[in-house]
C-alpha cells in the first residue's frame, strides 16, 4: 500500500485512553503503544542499555533546573522511565535524554485509522493479536494501526 | 487500567554458559510473617518497641531509592506482596529464565543495627530459621547469608554457632557502614566462627543505622549515596587487611557485595606505596597489603561499572592482577538489576565472562558442579 511497512491493528482509540500505554506482541517484537493527549506513539519494549522491558516503565514530565532551588517540570507525560535503571526517553522519538545521538529505542509510526477503511484494505492489512473479540461489530469505531 | 502482564520474562539464555547469581534478595513480607519465627517475648516487643538502629533513621530510609523500594517496577509479585517475597515468582522471574546453576540470597533485615543487642540476635534467629523453612530447603538452587547481630561480636558468633550446619548457608552477612571499621578486634569473634565453619565474610552495601556512607557525613542525594558506597567498602577493606585479620584468620575468606571493583586497583598501589614506608607502624603484617586483598577477598560485579570505552574495564581487571576476583551478581530485584546478558560490553573475553559467571564463584563457595553429579548419576 503505503511502503513495505507491515501494519498491525493494536486496538480501537476509545480502548486507549489519553495516559494510557498497551503492550502488544507483533512481527516476534514487543511493543508499546501509548496515548499522549490523543496522540499515538510506539516504542520497542526493550531498553537499549540493559534489555529491560522499557515501556512498563514509569511516565513522567522532564525536571530542568537553571541552578540550585530552581526547578521546572515540563512535557509531563511524554517522559519514559525505565523500570530498572531509570534512563529517561522520550516517548515522542524514541530518544534518550542524556545521550540523543547514541542511545536511542526503536520507534515505530502509529495512525488511527477509520474501521471501513481497514476493511477495504484487502490482504495487505495483517491483523494483530486482539482483533476479533474486542471490534468484531463495529467497523465504523477508529482503530489504532501500527506500521512496522 | 493496566494492559501489562505483570510476569515480564527475560529472554531464556542462549549462551549456554553456566551462570551463578551471588546477589539475590529475598525479602521478609511482613512482621506477621517473621512473628512466626519469633518467641513471644520479641513478638511483643516488635508491637511495642519494633525496630530501633542504633544512628537515626529508625522509621524511614534516608534517601528514596529509584523506585518505589529500591526495587524493580517488575517485580512485584501479582500476590501484592513485596518484591523478593515470593519464592515462585522469583523462580517465574530470574531462576528459569536465567537458567541459574545457584543463586545466593543476602536478606537485608535490619538484624544488625539493633539498639537492642538481645532483640537484633532475636530477629537473626527469626530471620535465619524463616530462610531455612521458606527458601533453602524449598529451592535447591538457592543458597543464603547468615544474618547476625554484627555488633554484638559474641551474640553474632552465637548465631553463627546455631546455624553453620545447614549445607544452604554459604557465608555471613555484614553491612559495611559498622560502628567501628571491620577490622577492629570487637568483631574478631565473628570472624573466628566463620573460620570454623569455612565461611566467608560477605560484605553488602546498605543498612540504615549506623554511619553515613561517606567519611563526612551524610549527603543531600541518593546519587551521592550511591556512588559514595564504594567509600564505605574502600574503608572496611583497608580496615581489615591493616588490623591484620588476615594474619589472625589465615584462612578468613571475603567478599565484597554491591561495592564496585573498579576503585580496588589504585587502593592496592595506594596500599603497597604506603607500606613500604611505614610497615614498622603495622609489623604484623607479613605480606604486601594487595598480597591479602587478593588473597583472600573477592568482588561483585553488580552495579557493573560502565566506562566510556569499554576496553578499560578490561584494563581494570588486568589492573585487579588477577581474574579470579570478580563474581557476577544481578542485584535482582533491585532497581539497578544487572542483567547477565547486556551487563558486559561487547568484545568481552568469552573465558574471562565464564570465570566471572560461574567458575570464581563456584570455587569460592565450593558449590559441588551440577555437571559432574549428573555424571555419576550416570
Amino acid at each position: 500500500m503505503l511502503n513495505n511497512k507491515q501494519k498491525y491493528i493494536v486496538g480501537t482509540v476509545d480502548e486507549l485512553p489519553p495516559g494510557e500505554r498497551k503492550i502488544v506482541n507483533v512481527g516476534g517484537r514487543s511493543i508499546g503503544v501509548f496515548n499522549v493527549d490523543g496522540e499515538f506513539f510506539a516504542l520497542r519494549n526493550r531498553c537499549p542499555h540493559g534489555g529491560a522491558p522499557l515501556c512498563e516503565g514509569v511516565l513522567s514530565g522532564f525536571v530542568q533546573s537553571k541552578g540550585r532551588g530552581d526547578y521546572s517540570y515540563a512535557r509531563k507525560g511524554e517522559i519514559l522511565r525505565c523500570p530498572w535503571h531509570q534512563w529517561e526517553f522520550d516517548i515522542k522519538t524514541g530518544q534518550s535524554w542524556f545521550d540523543p545521538v547514541k542511545t536511542r529505542v526503536r520507534a515505530y509510526e502509529t495512525k488511527v485509522e477509520a474501521g471501513c477503511t481497514l476493511a477495504d484494505a484487502g490482504c495487505e492489512m495483517k491483523e494483530g493479536p486482539y482483533v476479533a473479540e474486542t471490534f468484531s461489530v463495529s467497523l465504523d469505531k477508529d482503530y489504532i494501526v501500527l506500521e512496522i | 487500567m493496566t494492559m501489562f502482564s505483570s510476569v515480564v520474562k527475560e529472554p531464556k539464555r542462549k549462551t549456554g554458559a553456566r551462570f551463578i547469581d551471588c546477589d539475590i534478595h529475598n525479602e521478609v513480607p511482613s512482621s506477621e510473617v517473621l512473628k512466626q519465627y519469633l518467641p513471644l517475648r520479641w513478638r511483643n516487643y516488635m508491637d511495642m518497641v519494633g525496630l530501633r538502629s542504633y544512628h537515626g533513621f529508625a522509621n524511614h530510609i534516608p534517601y528514596p531509592k529509584g523506585n518505589p523500594g529500591g526495587t524493580r517496577t517488575d517485580s512485584w509479585p501479582p500476590n501484592g506482596q513485596i518484591p523478593g517475597s515470593d519464592l515462585n515468582f522469583m523462580r517465574e522471574q530470574l531462576l528459569e529464565p536465567l537458567n541459574l546453576e545457584y543463586g545466593i540470597l543476602n536478606c537485608l533485615y535490619r538484624v544488625g543495627e539493633q539498639l537492642n543487642d538481645e532483640y537484633g540476635a532475636a530477629l537473626a534467629r527469626a530471620v535465619n530459621d524463616w530462610q531455612i523453612a521458606e527458601w533453602l530447603d524449598k529451592e535447591p538452587r538457592l543458597r543464603a547469608s547468615i544474618v547476625i547481630p554484627y555488633e554484638n561480636a559474641e551474640l553474632a558468633a552465637d548465631e553463627i554457632n546455631r546455624v553453620a550446619s545447614h549445607p544452604g548457608f554459604v557465608q555471613v552477612l555484614i553491612m559495611p557502614r559498622t560502628r567501628e571499621p571491620m577490622g577492629r578486634r570487637k568483631y574478631w569473634k565473628i570472624y573466628e566462627a566463620a573460620e570454623n565453619h569455612g565461611l566467608p565474610i560477605a560484605v553488602h552495601f546498605g543498612g540504615l543505622g549506623g554511619n553515613a556512607t561517606t567519611s563526612s557525613g551524610f549527603p543531600s542525594y541518593y546519587i551521592e549515596d550511591h556512588t559514595n558506597m564504594a567509600q564505605a567498602f574502600q574503608c572496611q577493606v583497608i580496615s581489615m587487611v591493616c588490623e591484620g585479620v588476615f594474619e589472625r584468620f589465615p584462612n578468613l575468606h571475603t567478599v565484597m557485595l554491591e561495592g564496585g571493583f573498579a576503585w580496588v586497583p589504585s587502593l592496592m598501589w595506594r596500599l603497597d606505596k604506603h607500606w613500604k614506608r611505614l610497615r614498622e607502624e603495622v609489623p604484623f603484617l607479613t605480606r604486601k597489603p594487595s598480597e591479602y586483598i587478593r588473597g583472600h577477598m573477592r568482588f561483585t560485579t553488580q552495579p557493573m561499572e560502565e566506562p566510556p570505552v569499554a576496553e578499560y574495564l578490561l584494563q581494570v581487571i588486568e589492573h585487579l592482577g588477577s581474574d579470579e576476583m570478580l563474581m557476577f551478581a544481578t542485584d535482582y530485584p533491585h532497581w539497578d538489576y544487572d542483567s547477565p546478558d547486556l551487563t558486559f560490553p561487547p568484545k568481552f573475553p568469552e573465558s574471562l565472562k565464564q570465570k566471572i559467571f560461574y567458575d570464581n564463584a563456584r570455587s569460592f563457595y565450593r558449590l559441588p558442579d551440577k555437571e559432574e553429579e549428573r555424571d555419576d548419576v550416570k
